[in-house]
């Protein structure tokens, strides 16, 4: 059994930041500032194979508040050490702001304007030229000690199916919960796959004004996702065996485990505390651009962008995706998946169908594995190369006064 | 809310006591008898591992529950021991959309 002082014992290190915060991975991100920019970011991004310089980018030409927050929050991220932005130079993003929030957070950034150097030949290779600077630049980093209470993990679950809720899903529960008794934050999130819970939530929160909020972000979900027309529910489920968006729900919940929960985030909102939140996806306001997020991975851009280090990720269909920036961890709920998967799943929760593994032990295999994956380990999705970054355009509110009932403490 | 005994060794799975349905824990064939709460019932169907049965006999009208919380309504008489799936169970929610046997028609399972 895994508790906080095992998870001590285990020794985490990580890449001091000059914001305080530490970091597992020590990537170069290139980040293109719209679509027309994203081939000549890439061909950059192609001369590091074997290097961790990753891609990640904003396809649109008109600005967006939501995607120059969550810009600047993932090119800050503790896991980042270096960024070149990749610019058309006609596009709106506003890089100037974006490269002096990279700069004045002490890391090395860089703009490459392709229209100003020359088309893409030129570009390209002043791209790589600064990337090969940087890549080398870093290695002179050293990691130092982390302490629990600095870790941030999150979860995800996709492509579930009936076994998600059984096994994986509540397996995760097990790992929040022994990373919050160590100080860790732990971030849960989707509201729309928390329809038909949110009273159970409301009943978890440190005090009654968050719970009325958990309540109301629910609301707003259940109400946004009617208005589109579909639930956060695909075909694949059904077929797994869930009927329903509250059975679905109710066995995603099982992610968050048995702590309280102490607050909501927002996208690129930061935990302030350790303990258990909740990131609300859902867009503030009428629908504008489409459905909250269209697939996995613009939510696990998200946990991201609230600082996580590493994103659980439990799947009973079989997922095989990854991300940039922060490792994913991908939890394998059914047995069978498991077996035809095996390659891409980093834990087989589908043993607590079997009856060869208990809900705990999992969990704590879970705990271990994010240590050894802290101090450098590749998770499969890493060691495959999967780097999906997705980001498009949404709406947001600050979050309201009783969301962060900690942070004044 | 979803605390878990799995580990039995039971082909059908019981999430919360109050419960009106089980989970497959392998998959079964029409025919295959299964032990619910002690009593002895031929499965009237084919179901799939993850896939729910009725512990009892549900009436149209009866909110099916699993691990202790409402998932919907039945929209159709079902039998103890038969398949609890699109075809009779529907969300108090949002429609679920699936895709149809052949896999390229896509059809909504409305909520009232």
């Amino acid at each position: 059994m895994t508790t906080s002082t095992d998870l001590a014992n285990i020794g985490l290190t990580g890449y001091p930041r000059a914001d305080g915060r530490k970091g597992i991975r020590n990537v170069v991100v290139v980040a293109y500032l719209v679509e027309c920019a994203h081939h000549v970011a890439r061909l950059i991004v192609n001369k590091f194979p074997d290097q961790p310089v990753h891609l990640i980018g904003f396809p649109g030409c008109y600005p967006n508040e939501y995607a120059d927050k969550i810009m600047k929050q993932v090119l800050t991220h503790p896991n980042v050490g270096a960024a070149l932005l990749v610019s058309l130079g006609c596009e709106s993003f506003d890089k100037g702001g974006l490269a002096q929030a990279v700069a004045d957070s002490g890391r090395p950034v860089h703009t490459v304007t392709i229209q100003d150097v020359g088309g893409t030949r030129s570009g390209v290779e002043g791209g790589v030229e600064w990337v090969r600077w940087a890549v080398e630049d870093l290695t002179r980093q050293e990691r130092v000690p982390m302490r629990a209470d600095e870790l941030v993990v999150a979860t995800i679950c996709g492509g579930s199916d009936s076994t998600s809720g059984i096994t994986a899903n509540p397996a995760v529960g097990a790992a929040f919960d022994q990373l919050i008794a160590a100080g860790s934050a732990c971030v849960f999130e989707e509201t729309g796959e928390l329809v038909g819970c949110e009273f159970h939530m409301k009943r978890r929160a440190v005090t009654p004004e968050l719970g009325d909020e958990i309540v109301r972000t629910v609301e707003k979900a259940s109400r946004y996702y009617t208005i589109m027309g579909h639930g956060s529910f695909a075909p694949g489920n059904a077929d797994g065996g869930l009927t329903t968006q509250e059975e679905k729900s109710l066995g995603a919940y099982a992610k968050s485990g048995a702590s309280p929960i102490v607050g909501i985030l927002k996208p690129g909102d930061q935990a302030p505390t350790g303990g258990l939140y909740l990131l609300d996806v859902v867009p503030d306001g009428e629908p504008r651009f489409g459905f909250p997020n269209i697939s996995d991975n613009a939510e696990i851009v998200e946990l991201i962008s609230c600082g996580a280090h590493v994103t659980l990720f439990t799947t009973g269909r079989g997922s095989v995706v990854g991300s940039a920036i922060a490792p994913v961890i991908k939890v394998c709920a059914n047995p069978r998946t498991y077996d035809k998967l095996a390659d891409d799943m980093d834990v087989n929760a589908g043993r607590i169908l079997t009856g060869h593994a208990s809900i705990e032990e999992v969990g704590t295999e879970i705990v271990e594995l994010i240590a050894r994956v802290a101090n450098g380990e590749c998770t499969r999705s890493e060691a495959l190369g999967h780097q999906e970054f997705i980001l498009t355009y949404k709406q947001f509110e600050p979050i309201g006064p009783g969301c962060l009932p900690l942070k004044a403490a | 809310m979803p605390s878990t005994t799995p580990a039995q060794a039971t082909s059908l799975l019981l999430m919360s006591r109050e419960d009106n349905c089980l989970i497959a824990r392998v998959d079964l064939k029409a025919g295959d008898e299964v032990s619910i709460d002690g009593r002895a019932v031929a499965l009237p169907g084919d179901v799939r591992l993850g896939h729910k049965v009725a512990r009892r006999d549900l009436a149209p009208g009866e909110k099916v529950v699993r691990y202790g919380a409402i998932i919907g309504t039945a929209t159709a008489p079902v039998a103890i021991g038969a398949h609890i799936h699109t075809h009779n169970l529907e969300s108090d929610y949002i429609p679920t959309f699936t895709l149809e046997q052949d896999g390229n028609h896509f059809i909504g399972h409305k909520a009232p």
